[in-house]
C-alpha cells in the first residue's frame, strides 16, 4: 500500500518537476546570452589538490570576475550518477546555463545524457571526447595538450641531470599518459641523446602511498630528476624533494613544494579557455563545439624555472617554449616503440594530429612497460 | 534488583498501570523506545552539528533549509534523494542479513564491484545476439550468483576456518576490486575507449530504465521490495528464526542441531547477493558498463545505515532515504554556503556516534516497559 501511494505520489511530483524544470532551464538559458549567467563547474576532486582540480579551480577564478557572471562550484562529486545529480541540481536549484564538467569520466554517459535532457543548457567537457556526429549540440569538448609542457619539461630535465637518468611516476598506461611520458623522453633526448626515462606505472590516478614509494624506488635507481602524471604530483615531488633529487611538475605548480630541487612543470591554463567562453557569452555568441590547444594557443605554460634548473636547462627550454609556439612537432618519425623496435610512428605528426589521441606504446628510449 | 527479590511496591506498580490499555497500546509504546530513543539521538546529534557550524561562522538555520531544499523540498530534489538512496538501501541490506546471524560483514563494496562486473561481463557477448529482457535476466542472476559467493567466502571461512569475517570480507573487497580492474584494463576492454579502461557498452537498448513517471531507476523499488522481503525472511520463517538464534548464542544453536554451517554462509550469501545486485544496477541503470567507477564508496555507506537502522530491513529504507537527502543536498550546501565537501562528512560522523552512543540508552526508562511482568502467552 505504501509503495503504491508513494509511486503516485513521485508521478504527481514528476509532472510538476518536469513543467517546472524546463521552466526554470528555459528561464536560465534565455538569461545565458544576456549579461547574466549562472556557471556551473564540477570537481572530481578537492578545489586544494597540487594538481588537476586546483588547474581548474585557478582558472576559473577568471570568470568570477567577469561582470554579470556567477559561478556555483561543487568538489568531489565521484564519475557516477552523482555527477549528473549535481549538474541536474545545478540547472534546477541555481539556474546554471553553462556547465563546466572537468573530469574525464563524466562525459559518457553523464554529460551526454543531460545535454539531451536539458536541450537550452551549454555543457562543456575538458576532454577530447565530443564527437560532431553523434553527440548534442549543446555539448562540447575542451583540452590542453599537456604534453607539450612535458616535452618542454624533458628539455630542462636532459640539460639538468647528472646520471642521465629520469623518473617518471605515473598513474594509468592510457593514451594521454603515455603520450606525456614520450613527449618527455623526446624533449630529453633532443638535448642529451645518453638519457632516458625510467617508468612506473601505479595503477590509479589517486595512490600517494605508492607515489611515493615509486617516486623513491627511482632515486633508489639512480634517477635525480622526478616527474609525474598523477592527479596530485604533490606527494612525488616532496618525495624527491625529501631525497634530494631535482623535479618537475605536472598539472599546476608545484613550485612551493621543492625549493631546492624544482626545475619546471607543465602546467594547464584553463583560464585562457574559461576567458573565451565567457566573452563569446557575453557578446551572445554560440560556444565553440571543439577547443584544444596547446602552448601555441596559450592554453597550456611552463612553470618558471625553479632553483633545480641550470642555466643551460632554462636557455634550452625557453627555446623549447619558441619552437612549440611556432609549432614545431615533437613527434618526429620514424619513431620505434621500446619493447618490439616495430615503428609505431611512420612519420612526422603535427602536435595536434588526432593519430597521437590513439597511443598505446612507450617509444624507445624509454625503459618500462604498460602491461 | 542487588537486593535480591523486587519490592512489593514496585513490581505492580509497573504491572498494573498498563493494565488499562489494548494490548495494542502496550506493544505500540514498548515499540515507542525504538522510534524515541533514535529521534532523540539525531536531534543531539544536530544540536552538537550546529554548534560546529556557529563555531566556523555559519548559519545552522540556512544549513537546515538547504538541506530540506537540497534533499526533499523540490520534487527533483526527492527524487535526486530517491535515487541516491537506492545502492545504499542494498548494501545496508548487505551488512544487516549477516548481523542477525551476529556476524559484522564489511565486504558489500567487493560484491557490489564484482557483481556489477559480472553483469556487464556476461552481457559482452549477448549484446546484440540475445534480447534485452533475456539479457538483464541473465545479468541479475550473474550479479547476484557472483556477489553471494565473494561474501560467501567470507562466511564459509568464519565457519570452517575461524577466520574473523569483518576482517575477511574487508580484505576480499581490495581483491574483487583488483579482479575487475584486470580484466577491465585487460582481456575485456573495450579497445574502442583508449582512455578510460571499461568493458564494451551495454547500448540504450539493453538499460534499465527509470520507474515511470519519475526520474528514478528501478533499484529503488527493488531494494525497498528486498527489504521487504527479508524482514519477512528474518521475522517470520523458520529460517529466520534459526539464523537469529545462532546470532544469539553459537553454541546454543549447536547444542540444538541447528546447521549453523549453512545458515551462517547462506546468511553471508544474501548479503553478497542484495550487493551485487546494487552492482547490477549500476552497471545496468547508471553507467551502462563496468569500469573503476564502480567502486564509489556505497558499500562502506551501507555499513552506517545498517547500524543506524539497528540491521532492521524496514528501518533500512527511511535511514537510506536519509542518507541519500544528506548527500543529495550536500552540492547545494557546498555551492550557497561555501562549505568543503566534508561538512556533510561530519555530520555524518556525528549522527553515527551519537546514535551508537545512544543505544545504552534501551531499556532504561520505565515509560518503554509498560508489559513487564505480563503473561505474554
Amino acid at each position: 500500500m505504501a509503495l503504491a501511494n508513494l509511486s503516485r505520489r513521485a508521478f504527481l511530483q514528476t509532472t510538476a518537476a518536469g513543467t517546472a524544470g524546463l521552466a526554470l532551464s528555459l528561464g536560465g538559458a534565455t538569461r545565458a546570452f544576456a549579461a547574466d549567467l549562472t556557471v556551473g563547474i564540477v570537481y572530481v576532486g578537492a578545489r586544494d589538490d597540487f594538481g588537476w582540480n586546483q588547474a581548474h579551480a585557478v582558472a576559473i577564478q577568471a570568470l568570477k570576475l567577469v561582470p554579470g557572471v556567477k559561478v556555483v562550484e561543487e568538489e568531489n562529486v565521484p564519475e557516477t550518477d552523482a555527477c549528473a545529480k549535481t549538474m541536474e541540481s545545478m540547472i534546477n536549484l541555481d539556474g546554471a546555463g553553462l556547465i563546466l564538467a572537468t573530469s574525464f569520466g563524466y562525459y559518457t554517459p553523464f554529460v551526454v545524457d543531460m545535454a539531451k535532457k536539458y536541450p537550452k543548457v551549454e555543457f562543456r567537457h575538458a576532454a577530447p571526447l565530443w564527437d560532431k556526429d553523434k553527440d548534442p549540440k549543446n555539448a562540447g569538448s575542451y583540452f590542453g595538450y599537456l604534453n607539450q609542457g612535458h616535452y618542454v619539461d624533458g628539455v630542462a630535465a636532459g640539460l639538468s641531470t647528472k646520471s642521465n637518468k629520469l623518473g617518471f611516476v605515473a598513474a594509468k598506461p592510457i593514451a594521454s599518459v603515455l603520450s606525456n611520458i614520450n613527449s618527455f623522453m623526446l624533449g630529453a633526448r633532443k638535448v642529451n641523446p645518453n638519457a632516458v626515462v625510467q617508468v612506473i606505472f601505479t595503477g590509479d590516478w589517486s595512490m600517494p602511498v605508492r607515489e611515493a614509494e615509486a617516486a623513491s624506488a627511482l632515486v633508489d635507481a639512480g634517477c635525480d630528476v622526478i616527474t609525474c602524471h598523477v592527479d596530485s604530483p604533490k606527494v612525488v615531488i616532496e618525495t624527491a624533494e625529501k631525497r634530494g633529487v631535482k623535479s618537475c611538475g605536472h598539472n599546476a605548480s608545484q613550485a612551493p613544494l621543492a625549493p631546492k630541487g624544482f626545475i619546471t612543470g607543465a602546467e594547464y591554463k584553463w583560464e585562457t579557455i574559461y576567458k573565451g567562453y565567457a566573452a563569446d557569452l557575453a557578446a551572445g555568441k554560440t560556444l565553440s563545439n571543439f577547443t584544444a590547444g596547446g602552448i601555441e594557443l596559450d592554453m597550456v605554460q611552463n612553470t618558471p624555472f625553479g632553483a633545480g634548473a641550470t642555466d643551460a636547462a632554462k636557455t634550452a627550454a625557453t627555446a623549447a617554449i619558441a619552437d612549440m609556439k611556432a609549432k614545431k612537432p615533437i613527434y618526429v618519425g620514424p619513431l620505434k616503440d621500446n619493447k618490439t623496435g616495430k615503428i609505431v610512428i611512420d612519420k612526422t605528426y603535427g602536435n595536434l594530429d588526432p593519430y597521437l589521441d590513439q597511443m598505446n606504446y612507450l617509444l624507445e628510449g624509454v625503459v618500462g612497460s604498460i602491461t | 534488583m542487588s537486593t535480591g527479590a523486587p519490592t512489593a511496591s514496585e513490581v505492580p506498580a509497573v504491572a498494573m498501570k498498563p493494565a488499562a490499555g489494548s494490548d495494542f497500546a502496550l506493544r505500540l509504546r514498548a515499540n515507542s523506545e525504538y522510534v524515541a530513543i533514535p529521534a532523540f539521538a539525531l536531534l543531539m546529534a544536530a544540536l552538537l552539528f550546529a554548534l560546529f557550524l556557529l563555531a566556523i561562522g555559519k548559519s545552522p538555520i540556512d544549513f537546515v533549509a538547504y538541506v530540506w531544499r537540497g534533499g526533499f523540498g523540490t520534487a527533483f530534489s526527492f527524487q535526486n534523494t530517491l535515487q541516491r538512496s537506492s545502492p545504499l538501501i542494498l548494501t545496508a541490506l548487505a551488512v544487516a542479513i549477516p548481523a542477525r546471524i551476529g556476524l559484522i560483514m564489511i565486504g558489500a563494496e567487493g560484491a557490489l564491484v564484482l557483481g556489477g562486473f559480472a553483469a556487464a561481463a556476461i552481457a559482452v557477448p549477448m549484446i546484440g545476439v540475445a534480447p534485452p529482457f533475456l539479457t538483464l535476466a541473465i545479468m541479475v542472476v550473474a550479479a547476484i550468483a557472483v556477489g553471494g559467493l565473494w561474501v560467501g567466502i567470507a562466511g564459509y571461512l568464519r565457519y570452517a576456518r575461524g577466520v574473523n569475517e569483518t576482517i575477511a570480507s574487508l580484505l576480499l573487497t581490495y581483491i574483487g576490486i583488483a579482479i575487475m580492474n584486470f580484466f577491465v584494463e585487460g582481456v575485456l576492454r573495450d579497445a574502442s575507449n583508449p582512455n578510460k579502461p571499461s568493458t564494451k557498452p551495454l547500448g540504450d537498448a539493453y538499460m534499465v530504465g527509470k520507474i515511470p513517471g519519475t526520474d528514478v531507476h528501478w533499484g529503488f523499488a527493488v531494494g525497498v521490495l528486498l527489504a521487504i522481503a527479508l524482514y519477512i525472511l528474518m521475522t517470520r520463517t523458520t529460517f529466520g528464526f534459526a539464523a537469529r538464534v545462532t546470532g544469539g548464542n553459537f553454541r546454543a544453536a549447536l547444542a540444538q542441531g541447528l546447521p549453523v554451517g549453512k545458515l551462517i554462509v547462506s546468511c553471508a550469501m544474501i548479503a553478497g547477493g542484495c550487493a551485487g545486485l546494487a552492482g547490477f544496477f549500476e552497471v545496468a541503470a547508471i553507467q551502462g558498463r563496468a569500469n573503476a567507477s564502480l567502486a564509489a564508496g556505497y558499500g562502506f555507506t551501507g555499513i552506517l545505515v545498517s547500524f543506524l537502522a539497528r540491521h532492521n530491513p524496514l528501518v533500512i529504507v527511511p535511514v537510506a532515504i536519509l542518507f541519500g537527502g544528506l548527500v543529495a543536498s550536500g552540492g547545494l550546501i557546498q555551492r550557497r554556503m561555501d562549505l568543503p565537501d566534508a561538512t556533510v562528512l561530519v555530520l555524518q560522523g556525528l549522527i553515527f556516534v551519537v546514535l551508537l552512543t545512544s543505544e545504552t540508552l534501551y531499556g532504561r526508562f520505565a515509560f518503554f516497559k509498560p508489559i513487564k511482568g505480563r503473561d505474554r502467552t
